[in-house]
């Protein structure tokens, strides 16, 4: 109706570039799953890269592994992240727990599994600290904690890291139900506060939450540098073997890693599936559960035992952290000493330059990256806001999709297509890979704050003859100043933990603290892993404390916008 | 008539039902009140008229501003004022820089710091030009919202239960003065409030919505 500027093109844009990678990706598995690679010669279609997938010996327990390690990882920590909401949610426990959610979320994943594998192996901290004098143990025991056979530490190492991610959803998520009233009214029924808000206020943030679930259940499943890290050798997780055979020179091996990540494909479909049906049951159980009555008598310990589960995860990711920093100064440091015979600054002088460089390449990457997806989704936001468009649920829908489809699935597919269109492998197809990443995270992190702005104060700018354009920049982009730095935060701390996209897309010639640190992981270096990993975190967790202060610089004289 | 807001056979509605229908001609300097309990519309009207309507609403009819029919302009070239119960004073701009935003561009710099300074004396704010506006009081800020929307010579003006918010002592005192300034300029005025006091005081004709 009005002549409104802003082009139209962002949104279509947003999901070309949101999208347009995973469907290609996918296109380019299917083809060689099939037998059908020409850059290599080959012409399908055949079945022979599935007959090859099926004959090592390794595939079900690879597969097997990567179902229980990804359900059981997404299921342990939603438990954690519910329990711990019903159980404390409004008290000053839950706010210090909010609190820690920022750092907790902005350590990447594979420095969070290096520090629990510094913490609990035979020889790791935690045994360190207790020994000799409690266990007598005089050398490491002999015994297969981190990378043991059944994938439990990587379960652990990931439900550290899911439970923040989770529980920020699910305070997302709070503030839209009216949960406060209901659990008072529950409350005065006679129900513990965890039994109340588990009955009343639980099935409706469950509706919310259910899409970033499904993207932990995806992620856990097809994760790939936790899995390197923490997860078993042999055989590996099926994820882990797709990388190794599409990162064989034999470009033959390439059809064996398309037909392995069509296998991949179909097992998260099948455990989404899955985790559907156990949502009916359990819905069906809970509803009899309501209907019975119960005031919740073991709340208490319930309560307890939940908080202190919480109180873990987040001590394993902080205390992994402090491992790797005291790694990084180590001078000679034996069993079962706890610290260090002394500190000393060697390792970095030595590691420093080489981790300058990878530093570099990640900034570049996550700030170019960052950028691009935040225009991006200010396009998307500014268009819904001028033309007035519906948020539906299936737009949330579609802003997940790119997470749901296992990364081990398209990126394969997206390198062997880069290849046949003779692409070169670096850092731009790098970018555009991360962006995929990226998008969908910055989008949802400056989504809320960016609908909540009022409305009257563009009615009343432009009543003040400010043009569409005025509005966004001179009113409504500097009073979204903080969310739209925390959002770039996100974007860059997403950027930074980008191991897969990274290593595949850039055919390894990307080097990033990410793939480096990873790399490390099978050299069993300490002192250089621990400065690898710190420089990783430290790049995801400097871009948050920005977020925090230049708004509190900028606006110290405008009280109006100073937040919480 | 060539002056003033004219609403001709405005009729808005959502899904199929009626809210609000409107048929007058408010001359310079006079006020039109339209009164109802909140959830009646009322302020769709004001969407209507400043253009932003959401797209759920359907309306019908023409707003003419002084003779121009602005049914279809964009929400910037409408040439309306609009003071809503919030001040909304831009909370990342000083009060001066507020003041500026409402100023019509062009003139020397040292001209259009004059005038924000003979604006601020003439509210009874001198020297408070680079105060934050969220350090000021109740009476203080809707002053400056006032004063605000008249620097940008709008040719009429919109209320939306524009005192609600204030309490007594002061209602009256800023009731005054925008009635007062809004007469003194000519401008027609368009008020929806549910408060009959409000409703008198305009001194105008009153439209009730049921």
């Amino acid at each position: 109706m009005n002549s409104r500027r802003l082009p139209p093109a962002l949104p279509v844009l947003t999901l070309l570039a949101m999208l347009g990678p995973v469907v290609a990706g996918l296109w380019g598995t299917l083809l060689p799953a099939f037998g059908h690679l020409p850059a290599a010669g080959l012409t399908g279609p055949s079945l022979d890269p599935f007959v090859e997938l099926f004959d090592w010996a390794g595939l079900p327990r690879a597969a097997m592994l990567s179902v229980t390690t990804g359900l059981g990882a997404t299921a342990v920590s939603l438990l954690i992240v519910t329990l711990i909401t019903a159980g404390w949610s409004g008290t000053r426990a839950f706010r210090l727990l909010e609190r820690m959610l920022s750092p907790l979320l902005s350590v990447p994943h594979a420095a969070a599994a290096f520090g629990l594998a510094f913490l609990i192996a035979p020889s790791g901290w935690l045994a360190r600290l207790v020994s000799p004098d409690l266990t007598g143990w005089e050398r490491p025991l002999d015994l297969l904690i981190v990378q043991d056979t059944w994938g439990l530490t990587m379960t652990a190492g990931l439900i550290a890291k899911e439970v923040p991610f989770l529980l920020l959803i699910t305070l997302a998520a709070l503030g839209q139900t009216d949960a406060s009233r209901s659990l008072a009214i529950a409350q005065a029924l006679g129900y513990g506060r965890l039994t109340g808000w588990l009955k009343t206020v639980f099935p409706r943030v469950y509706a919310q939450i259910r899409p970033p679930i499904y993207v932990v259940l995806a992620y856990s499943m097809s994760v790939v540098d936790v899995a390197v890290i923490l997860g078993p050798n042999t055989p590996p997780t099926l994820s882990v073997q797709i990388v190794k055979l599409m990162s064989d020179p034999d470009l033959a091996m390439r059809l064996e890693g398309a037909a392995g990540a069509l296998l991949q494909l179909s097992l998260v479909i099948g455990a989404l599936v899955v985790w559907r049906l156990g949502e009916v049951a359990i819905g069906a159980l809970g509803r009899r559960w309501i209907a019975a009555g119960h005031r919740g008598r073991l709340d208490p310990v319930i309560r307890q035992t939940a908080l202190g589960l919480g109180m873990i995860s987040a001590l394993t990711i902080f205390l992994g952290i402090a491992v790797l920093a005291i790694w990084s100064f180590a001078g000679y440091w034996g069993f079962p000493d706890a610290f260090p015979d002394q500190l000393t600054f060697r390792n970095w002088l030595r590691h420093g330059p080489g981790t300058l460089e990878a530093l570099g390449e990640t900034a570049l990457i996550a700030v170019t990256v960052s950028l691009v997806a935040l225009i991006l989704t200010i396009g998307c936001l500014e268009a819904e806001y001028r033309y007035g468009l519906p948020v539906t649920q299936r737009g949330i829908w579609l802003l997940y999709l790119p997470l749901l489809v296992p990364q081990t699935a398209f990126l394969p597919g997206l390198q062997t297509l880069m290849l046949q269109v003779g692409a070169n492998e670096g850092r731009l197809p790098v970018m555009l890979a991360h962006l995929v990443f990226v998008l969908p995270y910055v989008f949802l992190s400056l989504a809320d704050p960016f609908r909540a702005w009022d409305v009257r104060m563009g009615t009343v700018a432009a009543a003040l003859r400010a043009s569409p354009n005025g509005v966004l920049w001179r009113v409504r982009l500097p009073m979204l100043l903080g969310p739209i730095l925390t959002a770039l935060a996100v974007g860059m701390a997403v950027s930074v933990g980008q191991y897969l996209a990274t290593l595949l897309i850039g055919g390894g010639r990307v080097e990033t603290l990410t793939t480096e640190a990873v790399a490390l992981s099978s050299g069993g270096d300490r002192r250089a892993i621990g400065v690898y990993g710190l420089m990783q975190t430290g790049a995801a967790l400097v871009p948050f404390t920005l977020a925090l202060l230049i708004p509190a610089l900028v606006w110290r004289n405008r009280r109006g916008l100073w937040r919480g | 008539m060539d002056k003033g807001l004219s609403l001709r056979n405005v009729v808005i509605s959502k899904d199929g039902a009626s809210l609000v229908s409107v048929h007058h001609d408010i001359a310079p300097g006079d006020v039109l009140t339209i009164m109802g309990p909140s959830g009646v519309g009322k302020s769709t009207l004001l969407a209507f008229i400043t253009g932003t309507l959401a797209p759920a609403f359907d309306a019908q009819g023409t707003v003419c501003i002084d003779g121009q029919d602005i049914t279809h302009a964009p929400p910037h070239r409408r040439r309306v004022g609009i003071l809503f119960q919030d001040d909304l004073l831009f909370p990342h701009l000083s009060v001066g820089a507020n003041l500026a935003f409402g100023l019509r561009p062009g003139g020397a710099q040292s001209t259009r710091l004059e005038k924000i300074n003979n604006a601020l004396d003439e509210i009874g704010l001198s020297g408070f030009a680079d105060r934050d506006p969220a350090t000021l009081s109740g009476g203080q800020k809707a002053r400056v919202a006032l004063m605000r929307m008249l620097l940008s010579e709008p040719c009429g003006l919109l209320l939306d239960e524009p005192f609600s918010r204030l309490d007594a002592a002061l209602r009256a005192q800023v009731r005054d003065m925008v009635f007062e300034r809004a007469r003194a300029r000519l401008l027609p005025v368009l008020m929806v409030t549910h408060d009959a006091e409000d409703a008198q005081a305009a001194g105008g004709q009153i439209i009730t919505l049921a």
